[in-house]
């Protein structure tokens, strides 16, 4: 049985876990929404960006959509709001609460 | 009626009582028999006393205790017969088989009392001659098939050279001395 | 076509291995490791395998090599004995509650101290809640059938769940007994291949394995993991009679022997069974109805079968060969009263500790359990239920 981790929740019955709780199946954290787990969050100011991109591969939750060669608005579904992109940012294009 | 021999082994670690005791349970199979060898160990050490057990019957063998009633006990090493009773519990109409270069004569006064039949061997002649080492558990075992009636001589050593033949693959020189020891103590044994 | 043999436990293990030919084995190649990784390792060199043999650095790495091969899609076992068991304890629950299912060659022996490399039960007793199947023999014979059997019920889809096999130390694992062999293709046909559905090789769909589990699922998934138990005893029935239309050797989950009309009987596990049959054949000539239930089955528990089995006796010695430090007897003797309790038996029952460390065990000695229990009839009073057989007092 693969797992469909949307359907876990704190109302799930045993009958409805996977044998070992084995989760099989790619990309399952997609359906996870860790974004929650943060108190705060980054924010992104388009008009300090240069599009450099050098926040998008730091991520360590890929919550920095690329398109079209550009970065778009945060993954607020999934970052945990760690401040790793506002160190990275030479342009002072995302500020934090309490992360300089 | 169904034939039922129990044997104790006493040795020391390292003689290879363990060994012909496996061994005697493997050429007794061959004769159709149920079989059992096995040791009992206590302090894992060269020189150690130590004890193995061969059951052979004509029926399914289900006891997985110690034998502590043999009809017959073979004493490995002679230095045992001071301080370990190898006569203990066994059978008055049983008999002991001791690997010895002393005459019965010199051995029975040590057998504390010991009614049944004595035999005596020296396997270490035998061997010596046979073999060029001491390996006192090839006579031994020739000597105890005799004694204990286990099997024909002829199908004992017909059964020992396809057995040697197996073990030795790698050097078959040393089957025919191993031969030489099993007949030798065929006859010698008294 | 059985072929007739005569083999020490360990080799019989070893040769149904051969047989099976597993995908991998890791074991720890030192004391306290057994004959049995030693004769595979030759069979390994000598090409008679395909396996992956691993000489590891300990126990605790050869369990957990094998549940990394278990979950990577492998039939996998390893085999070690006393305090190695010990070595394998974290492993021992990661694979039963990852449920991956494969075996444990256990040949059983004391653990320290004091120091004794001797039979009983201590080790695999206290991995008796670890989630493993545990599976006992009496003999080399048993030994081999088990392991031919044991993939078959750990890899069923409704157990998936590790299979110790265990044997009594030295006292089977060391002596050369009668046995007949099954046939190399036989083997291999009744075990079959391994097909799991979800494993870590398999490149159409990733997998994570033993997933962190916060309070608020830990109790749900030892629940789950339960269920698989629940399926034991049918699988095991169901792989016997297989088993048993190939060998013509019958197995259930425990044997009983001139239980049938017994108003006494002995409940133990192990080689010293066979010497209580010995005993029992020698009181039945006296006229005397006492009877052995033999565990071969021992985790999960086969309470109820076991509660019905002795639902005439009226007086029964549990015989354990391990101390449960409980101050009421060991394991084995826990679970038998309470399948007892729990059937609203009248049977009066007594816990007899035996065996220790290798203590012999005669057929004097079982005689003199029967004549305990018919003192207990006669008494209409278990007395002491807490006992001690063979110790100098």
């Amino acid at each position: 049985m693969a797992a469909d981790i949307s359907k876990l929740g704190l109302r799930t019955k045993w009958q409805d876990l996977t044998e070992g709780m084995v989760i099989a199946g790619a990309g399952t954290s997609r359906d996870f929404l860790t974004g929650e787990w943060s108190s705060v969050k980054p924010e992104f100011i388009e008009e300090k960006c240069k599009q450099c991109l050098l926040c998008v591969p730091v991520c360590p939750d890929s919550c920095i959509p690329v398109k079209d060669q550009k970065r778009a608005e945060f993954d607020y579904d999934h970052c945990k709001g760690c401040g790793i992109c506002v160190k990275a940012c030479p342009f002072g294009a995302i500020t934090m609460e309490g992360v300089n | 009626m169904s034939k039922h021999t129990e044997i104790r082994w006493h040795g020391r670690g390292g003689q290879g009582a363990k060994t012909a005791a496996l061994l005697l349970a493997d050429v007794a199979f061959q004769t159709g028999k149920y079989v059992q060898g096995f040791p009992e160990y206590g302090p894992e050490r060269m020189g150690a006393p130590i004890t193995a057990y061969n059951r052979i019957s004509d029926t399914v063998i289900r006891a997985h205790s110690n034998i502590y009633d043999p009809q017959y006990v073979v004493v490995v090493d002679e230095s045992l017969l001071e301080t370990v009773d190898v006569t203990g519990g066994l059978k008055e109409d049983g008999a002991i088989l001791i690997n010895t270069e002393r005459t019965k004569e010199e051995i029975i006064p040590h057998l504390k009392g010991y009614k049944g039949d004595v035999y005596v061997i020296d396997a270490r002649k035998i061997s010596m001659e046979a073999l060029g080492k001491y390996f006192p558990n090839t006579p031994l075992l020739a000597a105890i098939v005799k004694v204990a009636e286990i099997m024909d001589k002829d199908i004992f050593l017909r059964e020992m050279k396809a057995s040697f033949r197996h073990k030795f693959a790698s050097k078959p020189e040393v089957i025919d001395g191993n031969m030489k020891a099993l007949e030798m103590a065929f006859e010698e044994v008294c | 076509m059985a072929k007739r043999d005569r083999l020490s436990g360990n080799e019989a293990v070893a040769i149904a291995l051969r047989q099976i030919n597993p995908d991998v084995f890791p074991a720890f190649p030192i004391t306290p490791s057994t004959e049995i990784p030693q004769y595979f390792a030759s069979f390994a060199a000598n090409g008679e395998v395909d396996t992956e043999f691993i000489p590891v650095e300990s126990e605790h790495s050869s369990m957990s090599a094998a549940i990394g091969a278990s979950a990577a899609g492998a039939r996998a076992l390893t085999a070690t004995s006393s305090c190695g068991l010990a070595y394998m304890w974290e492993e021992l629950y990661i694979a039963a509650s990852n449920r991956l299912p494969l075996a444990l060659a256990l040949v059983n022996r004391a653990l320290s101290g004091p120091i004794n490399i001797n039979c009983d039960h201590s080790d695999s007793m206290g991995a008796r809640d670890s989630g493993w199947i545990q599976v006992y023999a009496e003999n080399n014979q048993e030994a081999y059938d088990n392991m031919v059997q044991a993939f078959r019920i750990s890899e069923h889809n409704d157990v998936r769940l590790p299979i110790m096999i265990c044997q009594d130390g030295f006292i089977t694992s060391h002596a050369v007994e009668n046995i007949e062999l099954l046939e190399d293709e036989e083997v291999k046909g009744f075990v079959g291949a391994y097909e799991p559905e979800n494993y870590l090789l398999n490149p159409e769909c990733p997998m994570a394995v033993g997933p962190y589990s916060v309070t608020d699922y830990y109790m749900e998934a030892k629940r789950n993991q339960a269920e698989g138990t629940r399926h034991v005893e049918r699988v095991m029935l169901e792989v016997a009679e297989e088993f048993e239309k190939l060998s013509g050797r019958a197995y259930g989950l425990f044997e009983a022997y001139r239980l049938e009309d017994a108003d006494r009987a002995v409940v133990m596990i192990g080689s010293a069974a066979g010497t209580t049959k010995d005993a029992i054949d020698k009181l039945r000539e006296k006229g005397e109805k006492v009877g052995l239930l033999k565990i071969r089955l021992f985790r999960p528990f086969p309470a109820d079968a076991i509660a019905e089995a002795l639902k005439n006796v009226k007086a029964v010695a549990v015989m354990d060969r391990a101390e449960g430090y409980t101050n009421q007897g060991g394991p084995l003797g826990a679970d038998v009263m309470s399948a007892l309790f729990r059937a609203r038996s009248s049977a009066l029952a007594v816990n007899i500790v035996y065996g220790l460390g290798g203590r012999d065990v005669r057929v004097e000695d079982m005689e003199q359990v029967f004549a305990e229990l018919k003192t207990i009839i006669d008494n209409n009073d278990a007395g002491e239920t807490y006992r001690y057989m063979g110790v100098r007092e």
